[in-house]
């Protein structure tokens, strides 16, 4: 009987070890998360006040007279030192208030909660659009190095890396709105279905699909359709490359040599054996470039008058509007750790060598 | 078994497939027949409270959307007619106004116009004390009297005193702003919010501003249904307008801010009107089938202006140097074709008082004959703030070019527009090119700014343009504030011809355009016309065929 009671011992100390490793690192997660939240917020803070933009005159226009701007002033708190005003504005946002956007006068996060589904919507079909065409390129450059297929994608990923995109929108605004009138006008939906359609989450597409409004639905895909193919574009520009080159390093692995020596289809080894051990570093890849699609679609929400984060926050800086920058630099600050963590799970899922470790 | 090129191909044949699907019907371009939509950079708009905004775009909504007390009388810019007034007189002292308002008329509530109404909107715009609150504080208004000097006579009579005789154009011209739109009391007051008595604030409510930000509470031929910032203004029809109905159901205001997504629109007839089309997007709509362009001259002058602190500039005959390195008539030709005309005086015309006088011309010798008499044979360097934006980059461009002929050397200091209006109010600029609209449309608001300085220092409270340009001129801040109390129009109109003249001669000005607001509007849509400001591009006679 000692036996196993000391093998139940020992299990329940190395038991015990495991879950004080997992609470350090869980520790140590967030700390950084903490640390990341301050340093984004006192960067994003301290730039805010050292852009020689007068902030009140976002709230009051260049006309006002002397003594309104004076008040003004006060009540935003702009006559404190600067020390004062950060320790304010974080106490604040520690309570969840992230203040007011003058430039729309609601709060800021009522309007984050507004932009933010328009870009998700747009981003995510980009990164379906991006993924679902840019790995089989990937794959089909990789498994045909050297060939006339090969030099294509590689064309074609150039010249999604190199032509800036805003340019890209404008032209295919020109081709697909205005000669071909495929697409419809930018904007998110017609302004005829403007009144009889009430969305729910703010994902339109979902939405529409889910109240089985099917002229909605068909309206909306005609207009997300081109900045979402351009968005697809960029990031399958990047999705294609790096699909090759992890496609390529599979494919000259001894395993694949022996899956041929077994006799295994070449469809069964390309997509079963190599895109399976290529698609754990892909994860990453994908993740980050829906990350950026996240935050960085300005140009294309401007050229396609797309309102969502990005515009959001470009608008509010140029206007000085600081607490719409801050609280849209903590949601984006905080998707993006949301998806570095989604990754490093999915990262784990795939590739069993991770969780040993 | 399928081999790897079998799959290609059928993953091809879906996506090929799939976009034919996507291509299948032809897209939706057409406007409802009942709808005007437009698009138009909105993106200026902070607030609907006509207490409170003072914006291009909320000029024009809130001018479809309220009624004042008196309306610019287009078919004469000198004049003003009733709106909800029907009669007004002028107390032989020149002190009391009083208006007789229309009868039986309502908000688009229902609740009755009376002239507590006015009272009351009148008292609110004081006491909140906003950005164009000084339009009707320059009459001696303020929270202590506001009642006194601002009441309700019986239901139909409001009387309004000022505090000296001023032209009576004058005080009538500055209730044509959008400030003096009439609110509707009972219907604001349930929305009242309390606010903390402080030392800046005297009053313990908020007189319904943060509700009417984005609410309405008017009696305008349409009513404001919402603003989505950045995104959409919908208005629509108000049928218990005491006025003539508009014939339209609905207008739509689009944000689109780039110019050539407006054509595209306007051309696809997605939009009946386009309303920022920049100079190259209007020449290649221009003739098109279906699209007409329509334009009106707008209160709005061009200018740069010369810092007096800087030694060089300060000088008579730089100044004037700078008046002859402008190539006003490439400018006008090429960067403003369509959307501006040259101008060289500080009142736009269809104002009182309007000069239509051009002095000035390109000429390079006239200009270096000058630098030299101001010691300055070989010019000067010199640096110029220039808002990031189309035309002033082109027009600082050529200036730079042409002042570069008579060896003044500028440096173009590119930024955003907030950012160069930061540091032309606290008077660290060379050189600062912008453009000045008029706050309202009396001569008094450009003649105030360009030629009224009355504390030089550092310290100055009011930052008009001449004080911006540290321009010291006792003698016509006195001539513009004797133009207010000038009764006979004739005599004050001469008294703003006369400050023109003396700005053209020696004051730090350039002004080089007035502009013209253009607009591509599809033909299917009739009656559409600009107005001579913002406020006056009145909707309610527009119809669609």
């Amino acid at each position: 009987m000692t036996l196993p009671e000391t093998s139940q011992m020992v299990a329940g100390r190395s038991k015990g070890a495991r879950a004080r490793g997992r609470a350090a690192v869980v520790a140590r997660f967030l700390v950084v998360i903490v640390t990341t939240y301050l340093g984004l917020l006192a960067v994003t803070f301290f730039i805010g006040r050292v852009i020689p933009i007068d902030p009140v005159l976002a709230v009051l226009g260049d006309r006002a007279p002397a003594h309104v701007v004076e008040r003004v002033r006060e009540e935003m708190g702009l006559n404190l030192p600067l020390y004062q005003q950060f320790f304010r504005y974080l106490g604040d946002a520690l309570q969840g208030n992230f203040g007011t956007s003058v430039l729309t006068t609601n709060p800021v996060m009522t309007d984050i909660r507004r932009v933010l589904p328009a870009t998700v919507e747009l981003a995510t079909l980009g990164t379906l659009i991006g993924s679902l065409i840019g790995v089989p390129l990937g794959v089909l450059a990789a498994v045909k190095r050297g060939s006339l297929i090969d030099q294509a994608v590689r064309i074609i990923g150039l010249i999604g890396y190199s032509v800036p995109i805003f340019w890209l929108a404008l032209l295919s605004l020109l081709l697909f709105y205005a000669q071909l009138r495929w697409v419809a006008f930018p904007g998110r939906i017609d302004v005829v279905y403007e009144y009889t359609f009430t969305p729910k989450t703010g994902l339109f597409l979902l939405d529409s699909l889910w109240q089985r409004q099917w002229d909605v639905f068909r309206d909306v895909f005609r207009h997300i359709i081109l900045p979402a193919s351009l968005l697809g574009y960029v990031s399958l520009a990047y999705i294609s490359r790096m699909t090759r080159n992890f496609m390529l390093n599979e494919l000259s692995q001894e395993y694949i040599v022996a899956a041929r020596a077994k006799g295994l289809s070449e469809t069964r080894i390309i997509w079963f054996h190599a895109l399976r051990n290529a698609a754990v570093p892909l994860v990453t890849v994908i993740a980050l470039s829906y990350a950026s699609l996240l935050e960085g679609s300005v140009l294309t929400e401007t050229v396609f008058a797309w309102p969502g984060i990005g515009l959001y926050i470009t608008n509010s800086l140029q206007n000085a509007d600081m607490n719409a920058v801050l609280g849209g630099t903590i949601v984006i600050g905080s998707i993006f750790i949301a998806i570095n963590i989604l990754s490093d799970i999915l990262y784990r899922t795939l590739d069993p060598r991770t969780r040993a470790r | 078994m399928h081999t790897f090129g079998t799959t290609m191909r059928r993953l091809t044949a879906g996506a090929a497939i799939a976009l034919i699907m996507a291509a299948a019907a032809p897209a939706y371009a057409a406007t409802p027949a009942d709808t005007l939509v437009q698009a138009w950079a909105i993106d200026d708009i902070i607030s609907m409270d006509p207490g409170e905004a003072f914006e291009i775009s909320t000029a024009e909504i809130t001018a479809n959307t309220y009624s004042l007390l008196v309306r610019l009388d287009l078919s004469d810019t000198s004049k003003v007619k009733g709106d909800l007034a029907e009669s007004w007189t002028v107390s032989d002292d020149g002190l009391t106004f009083t208006f007789k308002l229309k009868p039986g008329m309502t908000f688009a509530s229902g609740n009755p116009i009376t002239a507590e109404d006015v009272a009351w909107s009148i008292e609110r715009v004081i006491k909140m004390d906003k950005s164009p609150a000084f339009i009707l504080t320059q009459f001696g208004l303020s929270g202590d009297n506001v009642t006194e000097k601002a009441k309700a006579v019986d239901a139909t009579t409001f009387t309004l005193t000022v505090d000296k005789p001023y032209a009576p154009s004058f005080v009538l011209n500055c209730l044509t702003a959008t400030v003096g739109s009439i609110v509707d009391k009972k219907l604001v007051m349930e929305h009242v919010a309390p606010v903390e008595k402080t030392a800046e604030n005297k009053y313990d409510n908020d007189f319904g501003n943060a509700w009417l930000k984005t609410n309405f509470a008017g009696s305008g031929p349409f009513k404001l249904r919402e603003w989505r910032a950045n995104e959409v203004v919908v208005l629509e029809r108000n049928d218990t307008y005491f006025g003539e109905k508009p014939k339209l159901a609905r207008v739509i205001y689009r944000h689109l801010k780039e110019s050539s997504g407006q054509r595209l629109a306007l051309e696809n007839g997605d939009i009946d009107i386009a309303r920022n089309l920049e100079p190259n997007d209007l020449e290649s709509t221009a003739g098109k089938d279906g699209i007409v362009q329509t334009s009106a001259p707008k209160g709005t002058v061009f200018y740069f202006s010369l810092n007096q602190k800087n030694p060089n500039l300060a000088k008579p005959e730089v100044i004037e140097a700078f008046k002859y390195l402008v190539d006003y008539d490439a400018i006008g030709s090429t960067l403003i074709k369509g959307v501006g005309e040259v101008h060289q005086t500080f009142l736009p015309k269809g104002v009182l008082g309007e000069l239509d006088e051009k002095p000035f011309k390109f000429d390079v010798a006239k200009a270096k004959e000058l630098l030299a008499k101001a010691g300055l044979p070989d010019g000067f360097t010199v640096t110029m703030d220039v808002r990031s934006n189309q035309p002033t980059t082109g027009i600082a461009e050529s200036i730079q070019q042409t002042a570069a002929q008579a060896g003044i050397k500028i440096d173009i200091i590119p930024g955003d527009g907030k950012q160069t209006i930061t540091k032309f109010r606290a008077r660290t600029h060379d050189i600062y090119i912008g453009v000045w609209g008029q706050d309202y449309f009396d001569p008094n608001s450009n003649a105030e700014t360009f030629t009224i300085n009355y504390d030089n220092s550092d310290e100055g409270k009011n930052k008009t343009l001449a004080w911006r340009n540290a321009w010291d001129v006792p003698d016509l801040t006195e001539q513009t504030k004797a133009a207010l109390l000038e009764k006979d129009p004739t005599k004050r109109a001469d008294i703003y011809k006369g400050l023109q003249k003396a700005v053209l001669d020696r004051g730090p000005f350039v002004v080089i355009y007035q502009q013209t607001e253009v607009a591509g509007v599809r033909k299917d849509v009739q009656n559409f016309k600009l107005g001579p400001s913002f406020d006056t591009t009145f909707l309610g006679g527009v119809t669609k065929e």
